[in-house]
Parts: structure tokens; sequence; C-alpha cells
């Protein structure tokens, strides 16, 4: 399969998915650059994390206007693949792909660490290579990762399954001394209403080596391909 | 004002200014006089310690590039290099926490990727007061958040640290930072400016009116007025920097380069002078053409503005348009401002008219004046050193004071600072922070880990500034080797008083001295570094404290060793030995409140047979965890080995040193007795291991096994009692005695772990 790494001024984990996918998953990569304004024969989108224009104003809200994203938007409208990790995940909420908002962490700082997730709903093509339920060991790094939604929204989310990974603890029980940074409902990947838009805080792409600590972020990557392997053909946006 | 009263407000002499004098043959201008003022500072012309370094040893076999560029290299095999150095920024951190720590993480980036590597990791080292005042905090949080702020969005890991308390960094905290860069040795480039004709290019950043005589300002002593300071503390942007690091690399990648320099402390002055220093050249310069922020900058303003995200290139004959178009593509400026001529002179104009000519070797280390000190023996040292331990009492309760200890900031876990700091950017971190004596990052496609540490303690170095200063690089040397990495090479960051003092200037004298012997025999070179002076408040000096970043290589990254106990019943060993020393311990000054003693012998041939000996151990998969003792002794490192393993252990320590001498129960549990670790094993390979430590000369003394959730510790009965520990066992008693420590794992993972995070909530 081949991914498409968008590299806005300021990523700084586009290599890192580079190397999980490319090296780790022998799958095919392209950077794309910010600046363009269309991209070809692209099997999936990757929205890197980092500090896109140096998070100024709010992470992710001038990434938003970068010419790329009116391309990743007709991607995503023609029902390509886009997953958004950490700042791209922010992208994705600034630009309205997906709901809600990433504020601040509930203590003010930066955190870097070790987290568990369960897998809320494998229906999905980013975890369909999960069982129900089942937790996942993947690292947050972020500053600005405290997912909010009103409680309308919250609503709309569970109607459709949209809530994918949860914070949870090493058992799977998803309580509020396991939620790192004060996110609504301890949720920490969520997915569009069609499925095919996703957006995690934690970093897959930093859990696919066994010398890391963990493979689990590979369950996600694996999952986008299996679900490519086994679907429709190639999309240009 | 005369020209000579303006030299001595920067912060020149009255002699300098007629050094300066008689180099150019006439009197200089404001501008010429500002630029002297930055380069001859002791920042930028290591005045008082240039004449010292020659005592280090600066070759090795895989040493590439030792002192004299912005950073020294390493060859590690593979065709691939580590680049690394230490930076302070202790000043500007006294002032502005949070942007002096970020421009301080800046520099030194700009250092490592100016050679033409990636930067791959950063380190620190940190000294503040301790943590029960509003001031402190504030400082403390500050230095944290802004290293964390400017290395989080430059996707740089923060692998590493160490950090102390004491009083005496009350006004003046110390900030050294350390970055390592990995390149390919294909593709280091050097900072020099040859080529006469060739096109002389600034890049990055637009210059404005910030961090102005930054240098000079490090220069100086803290006192009140240096509050009034802060414009000389320049602002960081690492949006700019992440730019910045990607476009050069680029452009040295494409081999579009003669040389390229970045610019530090002196900002412009600074990096055109080295430039053509290194090269015999010279360099010409039209100020109107330097990409500037606001209008009005005059030549002086331009030449001494630390405007941070800069770099001085110069590029190779017709491929400037080629580095523009980089430059341009990563959204920065990148414009010609002069060309290299071969007249020697640093020529600046204003269009048509020149408005600073000066030989570049005068500004440079060769022009500038060179001082050594009278030294003289600190009044201090006899009294502290000649302390009678008599007077400190046996404590009652062991428990008690081990879990004090592990809450006592400096050994506490460090968990509050590096969750702050990603860590694991890159996907290299193997052996992530708080985990193993060094951090250790694997280097991809290859076999090989790098493993780092950053060590010091000012306590030892005051108390005696050659042992403390060698005994940094020892326990530096071991924390490396702990993981299974060969110590290859050592950065260091020597930071001290006021160096016109004669005390003080002895200390420094000494600490050199310790670093360079102790460098030598275990052969690990000093490739590079930093010197602070000037680290007083209103008059008193800090501790002296040199720090030691070391470099350890692994050839096979999957035999990586950690500290944790990890499996039920498997041997305790104590590699080393223990003698009855609690001079400078961390238990002296945290149970007795006392500074003072002897520091612990610190034998130099041992540690490098102890050094080989783990090093052994490891590399033939014999031991399962290493851990290097260090303050707290002996019990600190086994409830630590516990904490990382989540289990107990139950160990015996016999009661008398090596010739039969009983030593006191405080410190066999707390001593800091230097060249020790303790392994845990395999209960079958016990024979094994003390055989290759007889082998070195090592002992090897089995202390008990792994298990339980308590850590116990018991004291042998000895034949005569002359401490009986009255918390728990009659010695003259012939039954089993009782264990003088006993304690939850869980209860100790607690005091240790929360301890930084509760004193920061108590603001």
């Amino acid at each position: 399969m081949r991914f498409g790494i968008v590299v806005f001024p300021g990523s700084n984990c586009d290599d890192d998915c580079r190397h999980a996918l490319e090296d780790v998953l022998q799958q095919e990569t392209e950077y794309i650059w910010h600046g363009e304004q269309a991209f070809n024969d692209i099997d999936a989108i990757v929205l890197p994390g980092g500090f896109s224009y140096g998070d100024y104003l709010r992470p992710g809200a001038i990434a938003r206007f970068s010419p790329i994203m009116e391309a990743v938007r007709r991607f995503a409208e023609s029902g390509g693949p886009v997953i958004g990790i950490c700042n791209g995940f922010q992208i994705l909420t600034e630009s309205g792909l997906l709901p809600g908002a990433l504020r601040r962490n509930e203590g003010i700082s930066f955190i870097c660490n070790n987290t568990f997730l369960k897998v809320e709903n494998n229906e999905t093509i980013f975890t369909s290579s999960c069982t129900p339920g089942q937790v996942l060991s993947i690292p947050i790094a972020h500053m600005d990762g405290n997912f909010y939604i009103d409680e309308a929204g919250l609503e709309r989310l569970r109607g459709y399954g949209g809530i994918v990974l949860s914070y949870c603890g090493s058992d799977g029980a998803v309580l509020p001394e396991h939620n790192p940074n004060g996110s609504v409902a301890n949720i920490a990947g969520i997915v569009n209403e069609s499925g095919n838009v996703f957006g995690l805080m934690p970093h897959p792409e930093r859990a696919g080596e066994s010398i890391l600590g963990s493979e689990d972020g590979n369950y996600i990557f694996k999952s986008i391909i299996k679900s490519l392997e086994s679907g429709s053909g190639r999309w240009t946006a | 004002m005369s020209m000579r009263a303006k030299a001595v407000e920067l912060g020149l002499t009255s002699a300098e200014y007629d050094r300066i004098i008689s180099q150019l043959g006439r009197e200089p201008n404001l501008t010429e006089l500002g630029m002297f003022a930055a380069l001859w500072s002791e920042h930028c012309a290591y005045k008082h310690s240039r004449a010292l370094f020659s005592r280090f040893p600066t070759e090795g076999p895989h040493i590439l590039q030792g002192p004299g560029e912005n950073a020294g290299i390493i060859d590690i095999g593979d065709g691939m290099a580590v680049v690394m150095k230490v930076e302070s920024h202790n000043h500007p951190s006294a002032i502005e926490p949070y942007q002096g720590a970020a421009t301080g993480i800046g520099g030194i980036l700009r250092d490592i990727f100016t050679m033409g590597a990636r930067p791959v990791a950063c380190l620190n080292s940190l000294r503040f007061s301790p943590l029960t005042d509003d001031r402190t905090r504030y400082l403390f949080s500050g230095v944290v958040s802004g290293i964390a702020g400017y290395g989080n969005c430059v996707g740089v890991p923060t692998i590493g640290g160490e950090i102390q308390f004491d009083s005496c960094y009350y006004g003046n905290p110390l900030v050294n930072v350390m970055c390592v860069g990995l390149a390919k040795t294909d593709d280091i480039i050097t900072a020099s400016a040859s080529g006469v004709g060739n096109a002389v290019m600034v890049a990055g950043a637009k210059t404005g009116r910030d961090g102005i005589l930054g240098a000079s300002f490090a220069s100086g002593e803290l006192n009140e007025n240096s509050e009034e300071k802060r414009p000389a503390v320049q602002v960081g942007d690492p949006f700019t920097e992440k730019l910045l690091i990607e476009a050069t690399l680029e452009v040295i990648k494409a081999k579009l380069l003669v040389g390229v320099q970045d610019m530090g402390a002196a900002g412009l002055t600074s990096s055109a002078c080295e430039m053509a220093a290194r090269a015999d050249t010279g360099i010409e310069m039209d100020l109107l053409k330097v990409p500037r922020r606001e209008e009005g900058i005059t030549p002086y303003e331009m030449m001494l503005s630390e405007s941070q995200e800069r770099m001085l290139l110069v590029p190779k004959p017709g491929c400037e348009e080629a580095v523009t178009a980089i430059y341009e593509r990563w959204g920065l400026d990148c414009n010609i401002v002069g060309t290299v001529t071969d007249d020697g002179m640093l020529r600046l104009y204003e269009g048509p008219q020149v408005v600073a000519e000066v030989p570049a070797w005068s500004l440079s280390t060769q022009g500038a004046p060179k001082y050594v000190t009278e030294c003289e023996k600190p009044a201090y040292l006899d009294e502290l050193n000649n302390y009678d331990m008599n007077a400190v009492p046996l404590p009652s309760d062991f428990n008690a004071c081990l879990l004090k200890l592990l809450a006592s900031p400096g050994i506490a876990s460090k968990e509050w600072v590096y969750r702050q700091y990603d860590h694991m950017i890159q996907n290299n971190t193997v052996l992530v922070p708080g985990s193993a004596d060094a951090a250790v990052l694997r280097v991809k496609d290859t076999q090989k880990g790098i493993a780092f540490s950053i060590d010091g303690n000012g306590r030892l170095c005051y108390l005696d500034p050659y042992t403390g200063a060698a005994a940094a690089v020892a326990e530096a040397a071991r924390n490396v080797a702990c993981t299974g990495a060969k110590p290859v090479a050592v950065t260091d960051g020597l930071n001290y008083g006021n160096p016109e003092k004669p005390d003080v200037y002895w200390q420094f004298a000494r600490g050199v001295d310790g670093i360079a012997d102790a460098c030598r025999e275990l052969e690990t070179p000093v490739i590079g570094g930093n010197v602070s002076f000037y680290n007083e408040t209103n008059g008193q000096p800090i501790y002296p404290s040199p720090i030691i970043g070391m470099l350890g290589l692994i050839n096979d990254i999957s035999k990586r060793c950690d500290m944790a106990f990890k499996v039920e019943d498997h041997s305790v060993i104590l590699l080393g030995e223990t003698r009855e020393e609690l001079g400078g311990s961390e238990y002296l000054k945290v149970c007795a409140q006392t500074v003072a003693g002897r520091v612990p012998e610190l034998d130099l041939k041992k540690e490098k047979q102890l050094i080989s000996l783990i090093l052994e151990l490891i590399d033939r998969s014999l031991i399962v965890s290493a851990h290097d003792l260090s303050e707290g002794g002996l019990a600190v490192a086994a409830a630590e080995c516990c904490i990382a393993g989540g289990k107990g252990a139950t160990l015996r320590l016999p009661a008398t040193d090596s010739n039969s001498n009983l030593i006191r129960p405080d410190a066999l549990l707390f001593g800091e007795s230097q060249s020790r670790i303790l392994i845990s094993a395999p209960a079958e390979s016990s024979a094994a291991i003390v055989e290759l430590a007889g082998h070195y000369g090592i002992s090897a003394t089995k202390l008990g096994t792994v298990g339980g959730m308590n850590l116990q510790i018991t004291i042998e009965p000895a034949k005569q009692g002359k401490y009986a520990c009255s918390c728990c066992c009659d010695q003259n008693s012939t039954e089993e005695p009782s264990p003088c420590v006993d304690v939850p794992v869980r209860e100790m993972e607690q005091r240790w772990k929360n301890s930084i995070a509760n004193c920061m909530k108590a603001q």
C-alpha cells in the first residue's frame, strides 16, 4: 500500500511515521509537501504529529489553511482513509473533518508517557485487526490533548460508534485516574461518521517494535492495510 | 564618555583597552569596541580557562574532532559519527528561566547541526536551591518548561539528565544542556570560511535588537541589578529552529557549502570572526544586506545582537542560488551579505561606507588576552575535611532514614521533570529516563547502541575539588557501563565562581586536573565543552560544579542492561568495596544537616577494572541488572532496583571492611564509597561472576536474593559490637539479628516517586 505523509512546516513525527510504515511494515510511503494542491496514487493519508506552524494561535489552527488541506478534504470526502496523529488529530478537528476540539492538558504541562488504550470500537478500518475491548499500550506526547465535545456531540459520537480508543488501566478499566489530560470520557481517538477519518492523540508510530517497548501501534496500521487490501482502489485528490 | 570609559562599561579592563589599541594601531570606534567587548568576554574568549585546557587528554583512536570546532566528533563505525557538546545557560536562566533555558537548547542544537549532524538527543544537568521557596519553584518550573517547550517542538528527544539541589545555587542556578547528533562521516562539515572570493550568506531568522551583549552579561557576577539585564536574554523560536535544522541539513547533504557556522553568543561578530580565523582569511560584509526586523538598527547593534536561529554560510562558488532556494522552500531568509577576502580583515560596510575594520585574528582567541590567576587553597577546606564523624550520632530508625533519603529531591524520581520532555520522538530511545543508569539510543540500521550520562556532584567538589571532579568522570563512565556501553568520550561543563579570586581559581585548576587524570586513566578523551565562570551572587560563589557528559558505545544493542531486579530468587551481588566513608554524602546532609568530612577515596585504576568487569559480565549475559552506587549508597541503590522491578529483596551486609575493621551501620547502608555496582543474576551464574571479578581484582560479595514485597537489609553480627545499631539488634546476642531496614517496596516507591511533584504543589 502507498501512504502519503503530509509534511507541514513544524511537523516532527513525519520521519517516525515513515519509519514505522516503510521500514517496519514494508509499505510504500511518500512525503507530501504542505504547499501542494493535489496528490496522486495514494491509498491512505497520514497527518503526522509535531508543531505545525509552531502551534502558534492554536495547534492545527494555521495548518488547516495549508493548500494541501483542500486536497486532503477532497480525498476524505471521496472515502479515502485519513489518520491524524497528535498534531494531525488537532488539524482534523480544526478543519472540521472531525468533531470536537483539543484543549490544553488539564495539568497545563506537556506529558510524555506510556498509556493504555481500550479499543471501544473494532469495527472501523483503523481497528479491524483488534479484538473488541483489546487493551493497547501506546505512548502519548502532547501539550494539547484534552479532547472536548459538548453533550450533544458526545451523544452523536456514541450513537455511531465514533469513540474508538479511550484511556484505560492495564486491565482495560476506563476510570478517571487513567485520564492523562482531562479528555471528555477518557477519549483518546475518534472516527468520523463515514468511518474513514480517524484522529488519535497517542502515537502508534512509536509503538511498532519490541525494542521500543511495544508493538501495539501496528494494530492500527495493519488494520488500515488490511482494509485497503480487501477493499477499493486508489484515491486521487 | 571616552572610548576607554565605554570599554570599562562594556566589561573590558583598561589594560585590555590598551591591548586593543596596540593590535589595531589606533583607537577603535564604538562598533569595533563592542565587537572586542563581546569576543574578549570570558564567555567567548575563555580568558581564564584556556591556559589549562592543554592538561586534558583530547585524542584517541575514535576521535575525529577534538576541541576547537563547534563540537567534538567520535567515529562509531559503520560510516557513522557521534557529535556532542555541553553548553551552559546559567545567567540567562537566573533572570528569565523559560527563555534562558529554551535558548540554551536552541544554541546547543545549532552547535550540532552546523557540523552536518542531525540532533538525536538532548540531556541536561540542573542545579537549584531546595524547592522550598516560591522563587526557586518559579525558576525550576520555568527552566523545565523552557527546555520542554523548545526541545519538544524541534522534535529532539530529551533522554536524560540529573538534578541536584543546594542552597548555594539560590541566586545562581545552573542550567547545562548537552546535545548529541548523528552524522554520516561523509556529511561532516567544518566552520571555516575558505576560498577567497566565495560569497558569505546569512540564513534563518531576521536580526533584531535582542540579546545585545549577552556574552558580556554572562561573563559577570549576578547581583541585585541583574534583573535590569533582562533585555540581554534572547528570545527563542523553536519553530524557526526546526525549519533551520531541516534546511541546513539539506544544503549540507547536497554538498552546496564550503563552511557553515551558527550565530550564538556575540552573534554575527563571533561567527564571522571564527570562520575567517579558522581559514586564515578575511570577510567583508554589507550590514544593510542582513535581513532585519526593524529599521534603524545601528552597526553596533547589528554586530552584537544575539537574535536566535541564524546561520552564517559560505557556499561553494555557483551554489548560491541553490542554497537560497532550499532555505526559501523552508520559509526562511537567505541572503548574500558579503565575500571571503584574503587580507585577514573583518571589514563591515553600510553601503559604501566602512563602519568597522578589525583583523579577524585579533578578535579571536589568538588576539584575546589569556590569564592565569594565582592559586590559593580555600580557607574553609581544612576545617571541613577534618570534621570528626563521631559527632554524627547513629540514627535510631534506619527505615525512616531510607525513606527520607528516597524523598530527598536530589535522589527522588525525576518523573515530574522528564514527563514534560518528549523523550521518545525519533523512535530510538531504548532505555527511557528512570529505567537505567544511562539513557540508551539504538542506531537505526546497525546493531549498535549509544549510551549517555551526565553527572556531577557539587558537594564532593566543594569538599575536594580534585577528587570530586574525577569522581564525576568515574560516575559518568560507570553509569554508561552499567547499560553495557563502553565509555568512549567526554564533553564537560565547568561551572565555577569568579576566576579572578585565587581560591576559586584553585578550585577550578584542581577540577581540571581531576577531570584530566580521570579521563586519561579511563581512556575517555575530552572532545569539547564549556566553561562558565562568575557563578556568584553578591560575592558568594556556588559549589565548584563541573559536569561530565559521557558517551558510551554498545556493539550489540540486544545486550543492553537496565537496573531493575527482575526475577525472584536471583542473587544480588555487590561489586567493589565498602569503606567507612560518610564525608560529603547525601545521608550526612539530609539526615544530619552536615556538609563536611573527607570525600570517599577514588582509585581510578580500580574504577577502570570495575568498568571492564561490568562490561564483560553484561556482554557474556551473566547478569540481568546493574546499578551504580552513588548518592544514598547501597540502601538507596537497592531500593531503586526494587522500585524499578516492582520486587523486594532480602540482603545481609558484612559488618566489616576488607581489613576486618567494623564499619558503622549508617556508613554500610548510606555511605558513598566509590567504584561500586549492585547487580542481580541467576544463582547459577554466581560462581562465574565471582571468578571473573577475581580476575579483574574486584571484590564480589553476594548480599542476598531478589524476592518478596519488602526491601530487608540485615547487618551481620560482628564479633565485637563497636556499633550496636540501637534500633534493632543487640550485637552481643547470639540470636539471629533482625533487619535494620525493612520497608515495603510500595511505600518506598510512593515516597520516591511523588516527592518533587509534592514540592512543586506546595506553591
